[in-house]
């Protein structure tokens, strides 16, 4: 890589700036954008908060209506437990920065950073990188409200802080469907139309109650989402302690989509940022 | 303190084919084409900015001047020719162009959720200047910012003016090579104009920073320019300092309204400095001069001498308007998508 100390010879006489732009790491890079990305955040609790209280909401109201169908017919069930998963994916899924992207885009910032030597796939890692951070720190209010609720974590702290991680990747996965979108289309409503597919994956598949429960085409549905085996491993890490199957499903699932939405995601940013 | 060499005054060229040997150039571009589907936006322009230069692009909405500058500073790919700006090849070295050039594109492009301070941190961080560097930066923007406080504030809350000073600042962090500004007052109020002219000057005096100025407004080129490139549909007319492209076209000429008969006016100029013609029509005298400022003294002196009483006397030198009528057959005319041709006025 060519640095710009090595600019083209001044005037004889013409003072040289002390200060020269040089070429920033990869690193450098992504943690620049996302400092930007998570300064943002608080600036914009508007697009953070309803997830959260949606997610709580859904929890309280759904442990109300099953908890005693469920536990009166499944011996030593815990539904709290059962259903703190289905919460948390509730609150992080679709948690992303896209549709900020979309106002860069439109307001010409995302030119400006074009302009400068940031690499083009940094703009995008940096934003991710900020979604993850924020997606962590949104699974503790849910699980505050969980361990409030009397759920008993059957792989301690190291099992939290792994369900927390699971649970991120999982937003951060399901986020490249909304990059793919902002940077395909340039257009905030055609990012809002991404939650469409929040429903079939989050609600085809066994968040209400267990697999074997599911009969049907629902059954057969469920068995082909990806986030059915995501729930499996997450609920594993809170019911029955460390099954590295159920872990080794959840996190292959989660490649499954991270493969997909990233695909598409880099290849809208590749058409965005291709000289038109 | 310092000042920069201007370029020597190059010779006015009609035809677009300007100096294109260019080892002394800080951007040039030969055969420079770039096409929208069937629309030709920029038609092989050729082009040479020397270092340490102003250069005016000057031409009408739609003349094709913005899309350069987004070639230029590597936002859009040519799709024919090949340019170099600071010594790198727009196509093929993009990030060495990035690292020297500053752009203030024609819409301001802000974050408004952040400060301007966070702004301009940021930039700085993306051109991998360190902590230190940015922080002097910043002690040196902030004269030319001069919005006081408000860098700590969003820029939502700024004004217009506050914004398009923020936006040069952006462009300037890392101290570029060679700075693109597009049409950098537009919209701005006369004081705001002033005050990013006299940036734009002093950038260019104190730190020998190539400029490469598009604008709309005639007295803009006219002002700040060392030479100026007229475009229209997409290619260079005409290219020389803006005193050479007005000579270039005719002379000065002097008005007189006279009392008396025309003829002994007429008579009585006949030999004097500087005058090159003489038309007369009832008590109106157009005189075709070399140097008008030169000759209007002694036309007065010669009118008097002939006793002849002058009612008033007007000189008018050729604008660039007049060098855009020549080239072009058209009226400069910036809101127009197209200038006004002489039909249109008549």
């Amino acid at each position: 890589m060519s640095t710009a100390t090595a600019t083209f010879d001044s005037q004889p006489g013409t003072p040289v700036p002390v200060v020269r732009a040089r070429p920033a790491g990869a690193v450098h890079d992504v943690v620049s954008i996302a400092g930007r990305a998570l300064r943002a955040v608080p600036r914009d609790l508007e697009a953070i908060l309803p997830p959260v209280f949606i997610a709580v909401f859904f929890f309280i109201v759904n442990i109300g209506t099953l908890e005693n169908l469920t536990q009166n017919n499944i011996q030593g069930f815990d539904y709290t437990a059962f259903e703190m998963a289905t919460a948390v994916l509730l609150g992080v899924t679709g948690v992303s920065r896209a549709q900020a992207l979309v106002v860069d885009v439109q307001s010409g910032y995302f030119d400006r950073l074009l302009l400068t030597p940031v690499r083009r796939s940094a703009i995008l890692v940096g934003h991710m990188v900020a979604d993850v951070t924020v997606s962590s720190i949104l699974c503790v209010p849910i699980l505050a409200l969980a361990f409030a609720l009397g759920i008993d974590f059957q792989t301690g702290a190291v099992g939290v802080l792994m369900f927390i991680v699971i649970a991120a990747l999982w937003s951060l996965a399901f986020a490249g469907f909304g990059y793919a979108i902002a940077l395909k289309t340039g257009n905030p409503a055609a990012v809002n139309s991404s939650f469409l597919l929040f429903f079939p994956f989050l609600f085809l598949t066994s968040s209400y109650v267990p697999r074997d429960q599911l009969s049907g085409w629902l059954d057969t549905v469920a068995g082909w989402n990806p986030v059915t085996y995501l729930l499996q491993g997450l609920r594993s890490l809170a019911l029955s302690g460390w099954h590295w199957d159920d872990l080794g499903r959840a996190f292959l699932a989660v490649l499954v989509v991270f493969l997909i939405s990233f695909g598409l995601c880099f290849a809208a940013l590749r058409a965005r940022v291709k000289q038109r | 303190m310092q000042t920069t060499t201007r370029t020597p005054a190059t010779t006015a060229s009609t035809a677009a084919s300007p100096d294109t040997s260019i080892s002394h150039s800080a951007i040039s571009a030969r055969g420079l084409t770039r096409m929208y589907g069937e629309v030709t936006a920029v038609d092989g322009l050729d082009l040479a900015v020397h270092r340490g230069e102003i250069y005016g692009l000057l031409g009408p909405n739609g003349a094709g001047k913005s899309t350069t500058v987004k070639m230029l500073c590597t936002l859009l790919a040519p799709s024919g020719g090949q340019a170099d700006v600071a010594g790198f090849d727009i196509a093929t070295q993009q990030q060495d162009v990035r690292l020297r050039i500053g752009v203030a594109l024609q819409d301001v492009a802000l974050d408004p959720k952040q400060t301007g301070l966070e702004l301009l941190r940021l930039q700085g961080q993306l051109y991998g200047l360190r902590k230190a560097e940015i922080e002097q930066r910043l002690v040196e923007l902030r004269a030319l910012v001069d919005i006081g406080d408000a860098l700590d504030r969003r820029i939502e809350t700024y004004s217009g003016g506050m914004r398009r000073r923020l936006d040069l600042a952006a462009a300037l962090v890392h101290n570029p090579d060679v700075l693109f500004l597009d049409e950098p007052t537009t919209g701005l109020d006369p004081i705001s104009r002033a005050s990013v002219w006299q940036e734009v000057r002093r950038l260019n005096d104190e730190l020998g920073m190539t400029i490469l100025l598009t604008t709309q407004y005639l007295e803009e080129a006219d002002e700040l320019a060392d030479r100026v490139g007229i475009v229209d549909h997409g290619h260079l007319v005409a290219e020389g300092t803006p005193a050479e492209l007005k000579r270039s076209i005719g002379t000065d000429v002097v008005f007189a309204r006279i009392d008396g008969k025309i003829a002994v006016a007429v008579a009585a100029l006949r030999g004097v400095y500087g005058v090159v013609a003489v038309e007369g029509h009832e008590h109106e005298l157009s005189i075709s001069v070399e140097d008008g400022s030169s000759a209007i003294g002694p036309i007065a002196i010669a009118l008097h001498d002939a006793s002849v009483r002058v009612r008033d006397l007007t000189l008018r030198t050729p604008t660039l308007d007049d060098v855009f009528l020549e080239m072009t057959g058209a009226h400069f005319d910036p809101d127009a998508t197209s200038p006004t041709t002489r039909e249109d006025r008549s």
